[in-house]
């Protein structure tokens, strides 16, 4: 299933947040989505996963997702939103209720994406009990439980130290590698951009339009942080972005 | 700066250690220094009654209070007083508080109601209780009914707006997680939104059983045979303040009871709080 986003663009009332956004999310294709913070990154993330309406514009589902989605736009928060009166298996277990579906089919589905996030051990645990990344991780294998079409995911590794950051790029790739979802980023940390991005969108400040969409053409396995090319992009991506920032910076929040 | 100048400074006699400012505000569980206060206050207290510094008038000793209850006991009274005083408690704070969760949980989710509903709310919750105990008295009678509304209707209000603030207080992120993730609003309701509300829940709770306990004595002193606030009353009409004081310990211990209670089911229901 693909995500094509059409001529959107949204208000909060007088207030223009975005202009005329267009580009699809192609399957088994992860988009960054990059933006000075204020430019309606969280806004489109929202419209994206039928969360909010956009004002003009319209976002469409292409093509049917996949057997036995239970819910094919599934977001990954950047405050984890874990129920933290239950336990990790409690807190997919609630995603899964109301399918349907019957106890051992969801403790099965459970088990399984437990054993591929790597949290088997963590099982029934608390959230209070975990780091800010095994939360995330968590968080991460609650929304592949429901089998998704597209993740979206806003600022998913924000909340985390740099060190953790690492270590959840790392394991989101290896992820990738072998579930092949599609996502949408968005991120304002240009490394993660171009770790993690096939495509990056990169949003003018607000009203955030399309800038430019940058096409990394580099399997995501490959892209270490030594390597020149990534420098690069991601130097160019600052380039891009560095007036923006710095005029959205001093602007006055209304 | 070199290496050796750090040596010279630290043979430099005009080195101190860094002052200690913190700490201070902290406190420090020391057990039993609360139960040796009480000990030493009522030794002091029987003390000065035996020795006539007290005047037993005024203020009997611990022993003849203790003496009064276990007369008290004796006679098989004490059961009748505290069965009455409990079934009026438990009855009026077991009803106000399932009226009160309910109403709350009401306005706290549906805006009609709470536009309806909540005003009123305002508007008779300041009202202390105890002024409605008369015509509590002219609408129930002055027999049980009247005692137990007065306990529910002191207790649904904390409830109320325990609840509903609760409500509005849940992390609205949670509720976007549900709904993101295609939840019924049934679901997101019962297993997001009341689970959330329960520390508010139980802190009202806390709230309205002491005001119980105030009710319940209060309108015991109207008119009753039994209970703890008529037993207290009398024993005052009657200038026996040992029976006096044993009436008012008692009431100490149940609001430590009910306390405690409440303590417990926090910590088992509220254990995933950080
Ligand atoms: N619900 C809302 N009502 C009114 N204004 C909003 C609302 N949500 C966001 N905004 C405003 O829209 C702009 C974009 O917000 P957001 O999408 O959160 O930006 P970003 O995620 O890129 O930092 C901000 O100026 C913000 O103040
Ligand atoms: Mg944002």
């Amino acid at each position: 299933m693909q995500l094509r986003i059409e001529n959107v663009s949204h208000d909060y009332g007088p207030l223009p947040v975005l202009s005329d956004i267009n580009f699809t999310i192609g399957e088994g294709e992860i988009v960054c989505v990059i933006g000075p913070s204020g430019c309606g990154k969280s806004t489109l993330l929202r419209m994206l996963g039928g969360l909010e309406k956009p004002t003009r514009g319209q976002i469409l589902e292409v093509g049917k997702p996949p057997e036995g989605s239970l819910n094919p736009l599934t977001y990954v928060f950047q405050d984890f939103a874990l129920l933290p009166w239950r336990s990790v298996h409690g807190n997919i277990s609630l995603v899964l209720e109301g399918h349907g579906l019957s106890k051992t089919d969801i403790d099965t589905r459970i088990k399984d994406v437990l054993e591929r996030t790597r949290l088997s051990d963590f099982e029934s645990a608390i959230p209070k009990q975990l780091s800010g990344g095994m939360k995330q991780r968590v968080a991460i294998a609650r929304a592949l439980a429901v089998d998704p079409a597209v993740l979206l995911m806003d600022e998913p590794l924000s909340a985390l130290d740099s060190q953790t950051r690492e270590l959840l790029m790392a394991d989101l790739i290896g992820l990738w590698e072998r579930e092949r979802f599609a996502a949408c980023y968005i991120t304002h940390n240009l490394n993660e951009a171009v770790r993690l991005g096939h495509r990056v969108v990169v949003l003018s400040r607000r009203p955030g339009k399309v800038r430019e969409i940058v096409e990394i053409d580099m399997p995501l396995e490959d892209r270490d942080m030594t390597d020149p090319r990534i420098a690069k992009l991601q130097q160019d991506l600052w380039d891009m972005m560095r007036e923006e920032a710095l005029d959205a910076d001093r602007e006055l929040t209304t | 700066m070199s290496v050796t100048d750090i040596d010279s400074a630290s043979t430099d006699s005009d080195v101190r250690p860094v002052p200690f400012r913190g700490g201070g505000f902290k406190t420090i569980d020391r057990k039993f220094v609360g139960l040796g206060v009480f000990i030493v206050l009522f030794a002091f207290w029987e003390w000065g009654s035996r020795s006539g510094f007290i005047s037993s008038l005024v203020l009997p000793a611990p022993s003849e209070a203790l003496e009064a209850f276990m007369d008290l006991a004796r006679s098989g009274d004490l059961q009748l007083h505290l069965a009455a005083s409990l079934q009026r408690l438990v009855l009026g704070f077991t009803c106000g508080t399932l009226l009160g969760l309910t109403v709350g949980t009401l306005i706290g989710l549906n805006s009609l109601a709470r536009a309806g509903i909540s005003p009123l709310v305002s508007a008779i919750f300041p009202i202390p209780k105890i002024a409605l105990l008369p015509l509590f008295i002219i609408w129930f009678g002055i027999g049980e009914g009247s005692k137990v509304a007065t306990i529910l209707f002191g207790s649904f209000f904390p409830t109320v707006i325990a609840t509903y603030s609760g409500i509005d207080g849940v992390d609205r992120t949670l509720i976007r997680m549900g709904q993101s993730f295609g939840l019924s609003r049934w679901h997101i309701i019962r297993k997001i939104v009341l689970p959330a509300t329960l520390p508010s829940i139980l802190s009202g709770m806390r709230i309205s059983a002491s005001i119980s306990i105030i009710l319940l004595v209060a309108a015991e002193m109207i008119g009753a045979e039994y209970g703890i606030g008529a037993y207290v009353l009398l024993a005052g009409n009657l200038m026996a303040t040992d029976q006096l004081i044993a009436g008012v310990v008692m009431l100490s211990i149940l609001g430590l009871i009910v306390n405690f209670l409440i303590s417990r089911a926090e910590k088992y229901l509220l254990s995933w709080r950080s």
